[in-house]
Order: structure tokens, then C-alpha cells, then sequence
């Protein structure tokens, strides 16, 4: 492990739980946020692998494991249709706001982001810690739902009344939980924004970021703007489950022959628009900071600056901006006239506009570069190509037209689960391979990553290429058991398929735990703090970063990526060295005053 | 020989409507797949040609060209055909273009847990007044019994009757939670939304039993929310609805 003479900064020896339990560093705040991340996604993988058995093989007891969940759940091993909805709900609500938007945002924006920009911390250290308890909170309060009585929310990711209003228990305990997630998001967005606008590096102008940095601070706005809706719907609908109010039940109900006895007036639709208006820049909260992650390691890996940085950044703005106003598409189906469904097909084709250029940028920076096969740059290139049929099979769930047939299909499910699978998920993991040495000091195993990278596309695109046929032949999304339909039976085929495929998925995760744990305590010493030959500033502290992060005050003289500059001593040249080529090193002369923004 | 109804790609297609859909979803996969193959054999060729091994020294300029550009272009130029061309129109027909209610057949489709309710007005052409307290065991649809109009209504659970070559118009609304009133071969999804009387139309052009799914998530028995759609000949269609409806009529004539 390189060390370095850091001076003491003032940091008096903490306890062991202020420095590693409640931690105000960013650093162990975003190991906090990603190791627990981790636990989840893996987590609410599990649900979906128990689900996917019900799915393949419909009523037959499940093997080994069967007896372990109740006579309730899974009577002689047998899951139940209400088990089946708790595990799919929970699914979507885990991975989504549990595991990727914790891990993208929280693990790596706050690990990466202040060193990325030469801050010694975020800037409000003590709210950030509060984001972190409060979504670890949230997460007990969603686990713990499982065991109350009639179990978790089951009426889906999405919730929708009147269904969700009339739900058992589980459905209150989901509504406290995203409460608690959704103000801990609202914690983080503020403190990035903050910490990007206030704190950045003295040389370090807008248009000198990272593009890591570009995609984390677009993201941070849209987590301001889009989450205080659902966090108004959702306090909204658990008033009416506990207090009566009637914000989304009509009058006239009549659920099991009964009159349901609520004072009535309210609008179904009204949660969708609410809960869209969230979830529609949620997805792009999932997507952008994965865009940022993968244009560092493309830039880094092809050892040449990323094409159309520019372009880049003016297209996850754009991005941003039109989240913003798509969300209606997701409701296409609920009896929307031609006026407002031509509004919301519009913009749903121009978004796709910069999503193309973003990928075509990527594909662009191939071109004339000196590519290194390195496990994070085989998760980002697979990004691509996966992101891209993610974002094509989007096209035809966004006009109403072929909508009309694909709606609520299997489809659906094939088209975000690519782009947030294979695509977020990938980035993810190729950001973890890439910046593991900056926090730990060690290289992760070559071998072991590119097991766990070819056997994960494999299996990945086992999963979810099946579902747009599955889709496409009619079969209704949340089917507990689709052979029910003569159609659902004619593909089940497919689906026992993706099931196998998610099986061996789990079993080659097994590659990245084993390698995770055993990288912390065994891995390969790194040889500098740069293993990867990088320009931006987070390489420039020592390894890994002490408390307050920099030995020196960096400075920042160039662009994020000027790699490969012709007349320069090596193929990189880092943010922070000087013109002359020099980087500052502690107890050096004061560095010359920074050039002006290119 | 029976031909085939389902399969691997797109179910036959028995609506009026449906060829556009099928022709808009047939064409739009052959536009994704060229643009994902083509720009796929692009970046094979980059990882291939522009390896390590093969160029040790990047370049530091940008790549320079118009391709990527005209590309671009095209895709917008694509979608934006296929938003005003096709799928505009198609959305404009379906939704404002209703047959005439003499002439179409007249349902109400009102789904609950776990169930299709088809409401149809009996032989006087007339739906009865329906309201929650009404709801009952023998009386599921909650029709007024002080409303003559609804003397010959009936209620035809789980299996939706129409007539070929005949224009449907169905109210789609529903009794307790939010449903999607979804028949693939029909080329339809329409969500039941309790509170809103949601009115839609379609045509069949072949005669046959067909699939109806619910495809909206709505409780534990929304995998089994299965319906039969029946396509028949005028004939019939009308000796069973006089049927139907005569029963309807004796039944509440016994009850008075």
C-alpha cells in the first residue's frame, strides 16, 4: 500500500464508532452506503430468484429450500399467489430504491465525487451521515414488513389504489419505509448540489468536471424535483389507509360483494400521475450516474479523451430536463385522449434523442483509441450495447399505437430490466472493479472478474432476451402463473429459460462475493496511488484517502481527459499538473497560478 | 387445418384496427435491429482494430465525420414519421372514431376481484340503473330492481359475446380496484378504472374463442382473471342473447 507523510490536519484519534459507525466522512459514509446497497440488491435478488421457480415450474413444491418460509407463505413448499405479489413488490421497491439509487448515489457519488472535484469532504458532513441512517431505517422498516401479519406490501413496486389503499398491514409499513427513503434521497441531493457548486477545486470550472461529476449533480436535481411528489403521494395514501381521508378512493366501491365504507370522492389516477412524476426521473436517477461511471473508465481505458464531452454534458442536461415531462406514457392505457397522448409521445421520442447521441459519443471514443481489456472496461463496454437494446425496445412502448398491444407485457419487463440490468447494474459493477484499489489499497482479482463478467452477460441476456417474446406473444406482466392463458402456456418455455438463466446469474455472483472479500484482506498491493493511470483528481490523494482526503491543496489546470496529448512525457496527464508537467507534492512551492477555463 | 393463434411473435390478429399496430410493431423491430447492427459491427470493428496490441498509441484528436451525425438525423427523421404517420392517426381512430350505438353492439365490461362482468342491456336495448347498494350475491352488476330498464339485462360472467364483422362499444369501468381489460388478439389494453366510465371500440373480423387477460396487477387471483372472448355469426349471437335475456326477464318476473 503506497503510503504517504500526510500531516495530522488537526483530526484527533476518533472512537471506533464515530469513525466507522457514525462516520461524517464522505468516504465511509459511501462505503457504508455501498456495502449496504450490496446486501440489498442481493437481497431483492433472492426474492426474484424464489419468484422465478413459481414462474418456471407453476405449483410445484420448491426444492430444499420450500419448507423454510411457512405454512403460510409456501404451504408444503408450495408458494401462494399473495406470497408470490409480496415478493414481486418487494422486488421492485428493494433493487430499485433499496439497492441501484443507494449504491449509484449514495456509495459512489459520495465516495468519488468529493475527491473527484479536490473537496476534503462533502459539504454538509453531518447530513450526510443523517441520509445514510435514515435510509438504513428505511431499509429495516421494508425488511421487517415481511413479518407482520399478512406480510409486505404486495400490490406492486407501483402501488396503485384502490388496491394498495385495501391491502393488509404490509402495505403501511411500505409507505413508512419509502417516507424514510425518499427523505434521505432529498438529504443527499442537497449536499451534492451544494458540495458541486461550492466546493470544487480552485481551477476546476464546470466545463472542467468529470463527466462522473456532470452525471451526479444532473442526478442530485432531479432527486430534489421529482421526490417530494411522491413523498406528498405517499403521505397522502397512508392518511388514507390510517386516517380515513379518501385522496384516492372514488365513492362506490365494492370490494368482495361488500360497499366499502371510505368517504369517497378521490381519484385512482391521481396517485399515478404522482407517483410517474417521481418514477419517470427516477429512471433517469438509475441511468445517469451509470453514464457517468462508464464515460470515466471509456476515457480512461482507450487512453484518449472522451468524444464530445461537450455534447455530453449538454445531452444529460437535456436528459434531466425531459424526465420531467414523459411521465405519462406510463399510463398510456388508463383512457388518455389524442391531445395529451400525442404531448406524451412526443417528448418519449425526443428523449430518446440524446440517450442515441450518449451512446453514440461512447462508441465514438472506441474510434482511434488504445483499448485496455480491463475488467471495469468490459463491464462498461457491455453497458453499451445492453443499454442500447434497453433504450431501442423503449420505441415501441412509447408510441401508443404498438403500446396498445405491448402495455403491461413481459415486454415492459424486458425493455427496463436492460437498461437497468445489464445496463446500471454493469456500470455499477465496473465501478466498483475501477475504484476498489483507491479505497482498499488493493487490486481485485483479474481472473475472478472477468469469470463473473462473461458469465453474468451470458445469463443476464438468458434472463431478459426470453421476456421480450414472452411479451410480444401477450403474457400480462405479475402473472403468478401464466400457463393459466392459452398463450402464457404456449411460451412457457421461454420463461422456464429466463428462470435457469437468473438461477446460474445468482451462482455467478459468486465470483464478485468471493472476490470482494477476499480483495479486501488479500488482494494485490497497489503499486501507486494511480494503478489505473488516471487523470482526474480523485488519483492524486494517498491510498486510500486519509480523513480530509488531499496531502495538498490540489489545483486543477486542464480538462477531466487529456490522455494521449501529443508532446507530453506519458500518455496522461493529470487535472492537477502543472503546465510544466509537475504535480504538487506536500511541502512543495506554492504551484503556479492556474490558466484560465479552456 | 387450425391455424396457428399463438406463438413466439405476435398472436394472430382479429380487429379492424390491428394491421397498423401489427404493421407499426413489425417495422419498428426491423428499424432496431439495423440500427443496433450496424452500429454494432462499428464497434466490434473499434474493439478489434483500436485493441491495445494493435494500436499501442491513442489518438488525441476526435474522430472527425458526418455519419454519426446523418444517423442521428435519420432516427429522428424515423420516429418522427412514425409519430405523426402512423401512431397519431391510429390513437385518433380508436379513440374518437366510434361507430354509430345503433348499429354497434353496446356492453359495459365491469371487472372485480377476480371476475369479468359483461353487462348487456337485454333485448329492450336499454341498461338498467346500477348502484353500489344494489350488490349482491345473485345481483353482482347492482342493477336497480325499480328500474324496468334493467328487467331483461343479464350478466355474462367471464365471457364477453360479440359478433363478427359487427363494431363493439364497450364501457369499461370497475367495481373495486384498478384492472387492465386486455385481448391480445383483439390488439387491445384498456385499463378498468374504478370511478371512470372509460368507452372503447372494436371490431372483429373472424369468428372463434379467444383469450381476455387482466393486465393490470389486482390482488392475489390476477393471474386467474381469465375471460373467454366469443366472435359468432349474427345468428348466433342473437340466439343466445334472446336466450340470455328471456331468462333475465322470467327470472325477475318470478321475483315480483
Amino acid at each position: 500500500m503506497a503510503e504517504h507523510e500526510h500531516g495530522d490536519h488537526g483530526h484527533h484519534e476518533m472512537p471506533f464508532w464515530q469513525k466507522y459507525v457514525f462516520s461524517t466522512d464522505h468516504k465511509v459514509i459511501g462505503i457504508q452506503y455501498a456495502v449496504t446497497a450490496l446486501v440489498f440488491l442481493f437481497l431483492g435478488f433472492c426474492l426474484m430468484m424464489m419468484m422465478r421457480w413459481q414462474l418456471a415450474y407453476p405449483g410445484q413444491p420448491m426444492p430444499w429450500i420450500g419448507g423454510l418460509f411457512g405454512e403460510i407463505n409456501m404451504p408444503e413448499g408450495i408458494m401462494v399467489p399473495e406470497f408470490y405479489n409480496q415478493l414481486g413488490a418487494m422486488h421492485g421497491t428493494i433493487m430499485v430504491f433499496m439497492g441501484v439509487v443507494p449504491l449509484a448515489v449514495g456509495g459512489f457519488g459520495n465516495y468519488v465525487l468529493p475527491l473527484q472535484i479536490g473537496a476534503p469532504d462533502m459539504a454538509f458532513p453531518k447530513l450526510n451521515m443523517a441520509s445514510y441512517w435514515v435510509f438504513v431505517l428505511g431499509g429495516i422498516i421494508m425488511l421487517a414488513s415481511f413479518f407482520v401479519p399478512e406480510g409486505a406490501a404486495q400490490s406492486g413496486w407501483t402501488s396503485y389504489p384502490p388496491l394498495a389503499n385495501i391491502a393488509p398491514t404490509g402495505q403501511t409499513w411500505w409507505l413508512w419505509g419509502m417516507v424514510a427513503l425518499i427523505t434521505s434521497s432529498l438529504l443527499g441531493s442537497v449536499n451534492f448540489i451544494v458540495t458541486t457548486v461550492q466546493m470544487r477545486a480552485e481551477g476546476l470550472s464546470f466545463f472542467r468536471l468529470p463527466f462522473f461529476v456532470w452525471a451526479q449533480f444532473v442526478t442530485a436535481f432531479l432527486l430534489l424535483l421529482a421526490f417530494p411528489p411522491l413523498e406528498a403521494a405517499g403521505v397522502m395514501q397512508l392518511m388514507d389507509r390510517i386516517a380515513g381521508t379518501s385522496f384516492f378512493m372514488p365513492s362506490g366501491l365494492v370490494v368482495t360483494g361488500q360497499p366499502l365504507e371510505v368517504s369517497g370522492g378521490g381519484s385512482p389516477l391521481l396517485w399515478q400521475h404522482l407517483f410517474w412524476f417521481l418514477a419517470h426521473p427516477e429512471v433517469y436517477v438509475l441511468i445517469l450516474p451509470a453514464m457517468g461511471i462508464v464515460g470515466e473508465i471509456v476515457a480512461n481505458n482507450t487512453r484518449r479523451p472522451l468524444w464530445g464531452y461537450r455534447t455530453l454534458v449538454y445531452s444529460i442536461v437535456f436528459l434531466g430536463f425531459m424526465s420531467f415531462i414523459v411521465w405519462a406514457h406510463h399510463m398510456f392505457m388508463t383512457g388518455m385522449g389524442t391531445t395529451i397522448s400525442t404531448f406524451f409521445q412526443a417528448t418519449t421520442m425526443i428523449i430518446s434523442i440524446p440517450s442515441v447521441i450518449i451512446l453514440t459519443a461512447f462508441a465514438l471514443s472506441l474510434h482511434g483509441g488504445s483499448i485496455r481489456f480491463t475488467v471495469p472496461m468490459l463491464f462498461c463496454l457491455a453497458f453499451i450495447p445492453m443499454f442500447a437494446i434497453g433504450g431501442l425496445t423503449g420505441l415501441p412502448l412509447g408510441l401508443t399505437a404498438s403500446d396498445l398491444h405491448l402495455h403491461d407485457t413481459y415486454y415492459v419487463i424486458g425493455h427496463f430490466h436492460y437498461v437497468v440490468a445489464p445496463g446500471t447494474i454493469f456500470a455499477l459493477f465496473a465501478g466498483i472493479y475501477y475504484w476498489f484499489p483507491k479505497a482498499t489499497g488493493r487490486m481485485m482479482n483479474d481472473a475472478l472478474g472477468k469469470l463473473h463478467f462473461w458469465s453474468s452477460l451470458i445469463f443476464m441476456n438468458g434472463v431478459f432476451m426470453p421476456m421480450l417474446f414472452v411479451g410480444m406473444a401477450g403474457v400480462s406482466r405479475r402473472l403468478y402463473d401464466q400457463t393459466q392463458y392459452a398463450y402464457g402456456a404456449q411460451v412457457q418455455g421461454l420463461t422456464a429459460m429466463s428462470s435457469w438463466s437468473a438461477w446460474l446469474l445468482g451462482l455467478a455472483q459468486i465470483f464478485f462475493i468471493v472476490n470482494f472479500i477476499m480483495s479486501i484482506r488479500k488482494g494485490k498491493n497497489v503499486e501507486s496511488d494511480n494503478p489505473w493511470q488516471a487523470t482526474t483528481l480523485e488519483w492524486a490523494t494517498p491510498t486510500p484517502p486519509p480523513h480530509g482526503n488531499f496531502s495538498v491543496t490540489p489545483r486543477v489546470y486542464r480538462g477531466p481527459y487529456e490522455y494521449s496529448v501529443p508532446g507530453a512525457s506519458s500518455d496522461f496527464t493529470p487535472q492537477h499538473a502543472s503546465e510544466n508537467g509537475q504535480v504538487a507534492q506536500p511541502e512543495s512551492a506554492p504551484a503556479p497560478t492556474p490558466a484560465d477555463d479552456d | 387445418m387450425q391455424e396457428k393463434v399463438y406463438g413466439y411473435w405476435l398472436p394472430i390478429d382479429i380487429s379492424t384496427h390491428g394491421a397498423v399496430v401489427d404493421w407499426l410493431i413489425n417495422w419498428l423491430h426491423v428499424f432496431m435491429i439495423a440500427l443496433f447492427l450496424g452500429w454494432g459491427v462499428f464497434f466490434v470493428y473499434c474493439l478489434v482494430r483500436y485493441r491495445r496490441r494493435a494500436n499501442p498509441d491513442a489518438s488525441y484528436d476526435p474522430v472527425k465525420g458526418k455519419v454519426a451525425k446523418y444517423v442521428e438525423y435519420g432516427v429522428i427523421v424515423v420516429e418522427a414519421v412514425l409519430l405523426v404517420g402512423l401512431s397519431m392517426p391510429l390513437w385518433a381512430d380508436f379513440k374518437h372514431a366510434f361507430p354509430n350505438e345503433s348499429e354497434a353492439l353496446v356492453v359495459r365490461v365491469v371487472p372485480e376481484q377476480f371476475a369479468w362482468n359483461i353487462h348487456y342491456s337485454g333485448k329492450d336495448g336499454k341498461f338498467g340503473r346500477t348502484a353500489p347498494e344494489y350488490v349482491s350475491a345473485e345481483n353482482l352488476l347492482g342493477l336497480d330492481p325499480d328500474d324496468p330498464a334493467g328487467n331483461d339485462d343479464f350478466n355474462s360472467i367471464n365471457n364477453l359475446h360479440i359478433v363478427k364483422d359487427r363494431p363493439v362499444i364497450a364501457h369499461i369501468s370497475s367495481k373495486d380496484v384498478i384492472h387492465s381489460f386486455k385481448i391480445p388478439v383483439m390488439r387491445l389494453t384498456q385499463d378498468a378504472i374504478p370511478g371512470q366510465d372509460i368507452r372503447i371500440w372494436f371490431e372483429a373480423t373472424r369468428a372463434g374463442t379467444f383469450d381476455i387477460a387482466c393486465a393490470q396487477l389486482c390482488g392475489l387471483g390476477h393471474y386467474r382473471m381469465r375471460g373467454q372472448l366469443t366472435v359468432e355469426s349474427e345468428e348466433a349471437f342473437q340466439a343466445w342473447f334472446d336466450e340470455q335475456s328471456g331468462a333475465a326477464d322470467e327470472e325477475d318476473d318470478f321475483s315480483f
